[in-house]
């Protein structure tokens, strides 16, 4: 990719802009679409032939290039071990996301930016079908709605009243917070949470409504989406408080129901996350940027007095201009350029371990489009962090049909602690392809013996493993001094909305005073919750 | 719908609107001129349309339609031209149904046109309208009926309706209709005995499981509880009726007092069912006996309404002293019952007794009765036989093995959840479940005491049914108190007065001041000759027609508000003594029960000869007429009516008319 010869770089012009965006990942694309929605004149160039940088979705060959390429250096990603060398074929029909797992909530913002710029002209979206939770050796699906509740077959009778009772109290707290009355006493008006328990950490709230073990698992893993173990107490790395789990919920259920033609709360876009930031950069085109790919910053200039920033050099030896400078966290600033420490060093926080599966079966029956979380201790005592996984499949088109691609991820401070909860989880979900006589072995002894172990549900087994690759992914933060910016890596987070207000913060230091694409900056004033699913 | 806010009529432009009214007006005259002179061209039923499509509430304007459809179909035979009217009366409900959805009218329309069956119907496209409406509105029961009427017509089986309401339930649980329609097709299907169901124990099982899982879900929804409701009525009633007792009862001896005054011309034979039966008549049930032949028995259902069945079927043998007279030895008969396949056969004999008694009065009603019979620790005769009927039910009690072992396990279920939860649901289920269980075991350890205590929380916890719940737990202590000889000899005493009955000694039982608001359990009260009900709460005495040898009858001191409400006691030939002092008799002006009743304007009764006397002592009849048709019917002895609203001058000339036979009244000697 790199080596496009030097002549086929077209000339930039003008060479002075406002803002020069290099990468095209998602928070940069926005940072670009917003500039051009505030009037700014934006460059946006990337090194790579294609869209959306750390947060593309590539056919699954260039995929494992990217993320093997030494080239991509800081190394971002580290420890890819995949099951065969072998790619199942045709490789370049599999669409797979960087970022996964990754979902959008319909109510979060994310979806609410790309209905307000315009960008969801661009994009489709399918709905997941359901919500999974690994407990006790077992797929169960997560009762996340009075419905859902009633048909559940694996909680008990006085499960399900608690966990209806607690959905009831969350509901009245929710329905009074956005009507935003205080709790008028006599009334019939319902609970409110009180401030006191929005305060403490959410697992001791559970406690607090009397909530067995596995429902606190299923609401703080499986809806509120925590990714630590909360049960430590003080050594908690990120204890989610009841505020933040009680928003997440209600980000859930006003998610449900809020496109008509949306089964749950979460969608998924057609051809992957990598269109998202594609669909941003069409918007700011349209609102002036110049695109140029394949188009590496060689340099960053500096005023020679004032040490500032001024410009860039790119690949084609071309000096373009601005005030402000917004990198990719993979830009690695060159070492002439010592002075600039705080660029250099956007700080690591933590890993991301991640997984890509492919498969020929769908983990159950009659779903294409899967979520599924493994609590914490689910997989052994020892596992401290939740892993989530994705199955996605021909139907979102990132897959030839009969095939599904299975993402995973946890956050890990140690790589290889963190490939391991992914590898097992795999094992939890998979039969690995390498010993298919064993397996077979095993599971007739199995029967036959009718052992203790918890075999499949009516003598299902599990689909096989036809491809894995594990990686690791580093977290780096999004900095900013002033006149350049680094854009955050993706996030351990089920959904955009972290990256997304890390984003905003950066539009924000940029251009103060500006309003983060504002209502209405829509190109053509199309009805904008009608068109949402359909064709493009 | 259910559950969602009603959205305010939109505001409407006074201009606008009287200009509407002004075209429905128009509409509507020229409709009735229509449907008067019978003109059923094309052009006027196009007028009933426009009007029907506005407002499809107007009747006339379906009726009309429903003629002009016969009248104008009346000499076609052509296929198409019948096809083409139907399906313009189709397109035409239709079009209404979007205006209203609920409207009777438009939806007992199309049921008319396609009930016709005069082309096939496309039930494809009636499936699909149904879908479309429930998708609207998941629990409007026109379209639930209709279902039931379209899967009818088509012959779609009851397998695939149930499962449809399976899908519905999964859909949503808070569907009422779709509850209902379950437990109707599972009705069906196990009565049939369709292919799967043949299990009725084990079908049910599932459905209580499944209930459960609504019920625990969310236990203040209502339509789970009606279901379960359902279920428990299926677990706990036996679908037969059978005889649950008599009087007199098996093995029975009776002494018949020599010492009577009065004739005593007719014996009472009595037999209580489970539930309503009709058809007991000679045939079915057989009097065997020496002198007593069978045609001198007439078997008659009590019922307030006039209805052939009835839960409570009284037969009189007649002029029976003479035969006792006749026979030194007694009277013995066998009675034979069939009853729904089963045959039940009593035993009892009667026998003339010269023993003189040492009874107080025996002159009869020359002094006044108190209701201060001497209590006796003495086993009362028939105590002991009343309690047969329960060994009965014991007998089947191998066959209510599941019932008993699901009812148990459903009360251990609501128990748990009773615990952490304040639930009325839970509470009157549980309450409803332990009064199951009873009522199928008997004895050993019962459950009153949990009973009553969960209606005494009931009545607290949702005071707007408080009435219910105090009538429920009426039943519930009646229940207790008359479920064995041991608990009923507290309330139990005899009085020996040969004036009252020719049965001796007279038994009497006091259940007063127990704060009853309903009556129950007759048919183990059958032997009650003296009843002491006053100190309670009773509003209505409906059940005490069955006491069919009371004499002595307290009501004194309960909120009895009205002379229809002591209806009952019409019936009870033998009272001779009756107290309602202190009760509310008169205190509302209108008595909202009459028009139930009959009435003279009903004529299905004789006006007294006595009302003429009483215009003339300026008593206006018409104010009373309820007292004296009640009056009119008994021969009473002895009246209390001190303490009543309705009690004044007046009336105490009335009831001394309309009471030939009264000796003392308010306690005061009549001369």
């Amino acid at each position: 990719m790199a080596e496009i010869p030097t002549s086929d770089y077209p000339t930039i012009d003008p060479t002075s802009f406002d803002l020069i965006v290099s990468g095209t990942g998602l928070s940069a694309s926005l940072l670009a679409a917003a500039a051009s929605v505030a009037g700014k004149s934006v460059l946006h160039i990337d090194p790579n032939s294609f869209y959306g940088s750390h947060f593309s979705s590539l056919p699954l060959p260039s995929f494992l290039s990217y993320i093997s390429s030494a080239s991509s250096s800081p190394n971002l990603y580290s420890d890819v071990e995949t099951s065969s060398e072998s790619l199942p074929e045709p490789s370049r029909s599999f669409l797979v996301d960087l970022v996964g797992p990754r979902l959008l909530y319909c109510s979060d913002e994310t979806v609410d930016l790309l209905l307000r710029s315009g960008a969801s002209h661009h994009v489709e979206f399918k709905s997941v079908d359901s919500s999974l939770v690994y407990w006790d050796g077992k797929l169960c699906s997560v009762p996340d709605s009075r419905q859902a509740i009633f048909k559940d077959k694996s909680l008990g009778l006085a499960e399900k009243s608690q966990m209806m009772k607690f959905f009831k109290l969350v509901q009245s707290h929710i329905a009074l917070t956005r009507s935003g009355t205080t709790v008028e006493s006599g009334e019939e008006a319902g609970v409110m949470i009180p401030e006191e328990d929005l305060e403490m950490p959410f697992v001791e709230f559970l406690k607090k409504q009397r909530l067995p073990p596995k429902i606190r698992a299923l609401v703080l893993y499986a809806i509120a989406m925590a990714d630590y173990e909360q049960d430590n107490g003080d050594s908690c790395k990120m204890v989610v408080s009841t505020r933040e789990g009680i928003e997440t919920i209600s980000l859930y259920t006003s998610s449900i129901g809020r496109f008509a033609n949306a089964i749950g709360a979460f969608i998924y876009p057609m051809y992957g996350h990598g269109e998202l930031p594609q669909a941003f950069c069409r918007c700011a085109a349209v609102k002036g940027a110049l695109y140029v790919l394949r188009m590496p910053v060689i340099d960053i200039l500096t005023d020679m007095e004032s040490n500032k920033y001024i410009g860039v050099r790119l690949a084609s030896g071309q000096e373009i201009f601005s005030s402000q400078l917004v990198l990719d966290p993979s830009y690695e600033i060159p070492a002439s350029l010592s002075p600039r420490e705080n660029i250099v060093s956007s700080n690591l926080s933590s890993y991301v371990a991640r997984g890509v599966c492919i498969t020929n079966r769908s983990l159950e029956l009659n779903s294409a489009n899967i979520l599924l979380v493994f609590p914490p201790k689910s997989l052994h005592q020892e596992q401290l962090t939740a892993v989530r996984a994705l199955q996605i499949s021909a139907n979102v088109a990132v897959c030839p049909s009969g095939f599904f691609i299975v993402h995973l991820s946890t956050p890990c401070e140690d790589a290889a602690l963190g490939k391991e909860y992914i590898t097992s989880a795999m094992k939890a979900l998979f039969n690995s392809r390498e010993l298919p006589a064993e397996s077979v072995e095993a599971q007739t002894k199995e029967e036959g013996e009718s052992v203790e172990a918890p075999t499949q549900e009516e003598g299902e087994t599990k689909p096989t493993l036809l491809w894995s690759c594990a990686f690791v992914q580093e977290l780096r933060e999004a900095s900013y001094d002033g006149a350049a910016s680094i854009c955050p890596m993706p996030d351990a987070n089920l959904d955009f909305r972290n990256i997304l207000s890390t984003t905003r913060k950066l539009f924000q230091n940029m251009y103060p005073g500006e309003e983060f694409i504002p209502q209405n900056s829509a190109p053509d004033n199309i009805d904008d919750d009608a068109d949402e699913g359909s064709p493009e | 719908m259910h559950g969602r806010p009603r959205k305010a009529t939109k505001q409407e432009d006074p201009a606008a609107a009287a200009a509407k009214s002004a075209r429905l007006r128009e509409l509507q005259s020229q409709l009735l001129h229509f449907h008067h002179n019978r003109i059923y061209t094309k052009e006027a039923v196009s007028v009933s349309s426009k009007l029907l499509e506005i407002n499809p509430e107007i009747y006339t304007g379906w009726n009309y339609r429903k003629l002009a459809f016969q009248h104008n179909l009346k000499e076609v035979s052509d296929t198409d031209t019948i096809k083409s009217a139907i399906e313009d009366e189709l397109r035409m409900v239709e079009v209404a149904l979007r205006r209203n959805p609920k409207s009777y009218g438009a939806w007992y329309h199309r049921k008319w046109i396609l009930g016709q069956k005069l082309v096939p119907a496309n039930f494809d496209h009636e499936f699909r309208l149904l879908d479309m409406l429930l998708e609207a509105d998941a629990r409007n029961f026109h379209g639930w009926n209709y279902r039931r009427f379209i899967a009818r017509l088509k012959d779609v089986s009851e397998e695939e309706e149930l499962k449809f309401t399976m899908d519905m339930i999964n859909a949503n649980f808070s569907n009422y209709s779709a509850w209902h329609n379950r437990s109707m097709l599972l009705s069906k299907l196990l009565t049939k005995k369709v292919k799967g169901f043949h299990e009725e124990e084990s079908i049910l099982t599932d459905e209580f499981e499944l209930v459960r899982q609504a019920l625990f879900t969310d236990p203040s929804d209502q339509s789970g509880w009606f279901y379960h409701l359902w279920l428990l009525d299926q677990t706990s009633t036996p679908h037969k009726p059978h005889l649950v007792s008599s009087w007199p009862s098996d093995k029975l001896n009776i002494e018949i007092s020599s010492q009577f005054k009065e004739k005593c011309e007719r014996f009472p034979i009595i037999f209580c069912f489970n539930q309503q039966v009709d058809g007991i008549n000679l045939a079915t049930a057989t009097v065997n006996s020496k002198l007593v032949s069978s045609e001198h028995i007439t078997w008659k259902p009590l019922s307030a309404n006039n209805s052939t069945k009835s839960k409570i079927w009284v037969a009189f043998l007649e002029n029976f002293n003479k035969y006792c007279e006749n026979s030194e030895e007694g009277l013995s008969f066998e009675i034979s019952v069939h009853c729904c396949e089963s045959i039940v056969h009593l035993k009892f004999a009667m026998k003339l007794s010269h023993m003189d008694h040492q009874g107080k009065n025996r002159d009869g009603f020359e002094e006044l009765f108190l209701w201060d019979c001497p209590k006796s620790q003495e086993i009362n005769p028939y105590l002991v036989s009343s309690d047969q009927w329960r060994l009965r039910v014991e007998s089947v009690e191998e066959d209510a093995k599941w019932h008993l072992d699901t009812l148990s396990a459903e009360i251990a279920l609501f128990k748990m959840s009773e615990c952490d939860e304040d639930s009325k649901f839970v509470k009157l289920t549980l309450a409803r479940l332990l009064g199951a269980h009873n009522s199928i075991k008997s004895g050993g350890s019962s459950y009153f005491e949990e009973i009553l205590k969960l209606y005494d929380d009931l009545i607290k916890l949702d005071a707007p049914h408080y009435r219910y719940y105090r009538d429920e737990r009426s039943l519930v202590l009646l229940d207790q108190l008359t479920s064995s000889k041991d608990s009923l000899v507290e309330y139990s005493s005899r009085c020996e007065n040969s004036s009252f009955s020719c049965i001796n000694p007279q038994l009497c039982i006091n259940f007063s001041g127990l704060n009853l608001t309903r009556i129950g359990f007759v048919e183990r009260l059958l032997w009650v000759q003296i009843l002491d009900l006053s100190h309670n709460s009773l509003t209505s005495i409906s059940g005490l027609e069955a006491l069919q040898l009371l004499v002595c009858l307290n009501l004194s001191h309960n909120q009895i508000m009205s002379f229809t409400a002591v209806e009952p006691i019409k019936s009870l030939q033998s009272l001779k003594v009756l107290d309602l002092s202190f009760n509310e008799i008169g205190s509302h002006p209108v008595d909202t029960t009459r028009y139930l009743c009959s009435s003279p304007l009903s004529h299905t009764c004789d006006v007294p000869e006595a009302m003429e006397e009483l215009a003339k002592e300026n008593i206006q009849i018409g104010d009373f007429w309820e007292a004296i048709l009640l009056f009119k019917s008994l021969r009473l002895v002895q009246l209390d009516m001190q303490g009543n609203p309705v009690t004044n001058d007046r009336f105490r000339v009335l009831v001394e008319k309309v009471n030939p036979c009264l000796k003392w009244l308010d306690g005061k000697p009549v001369c």
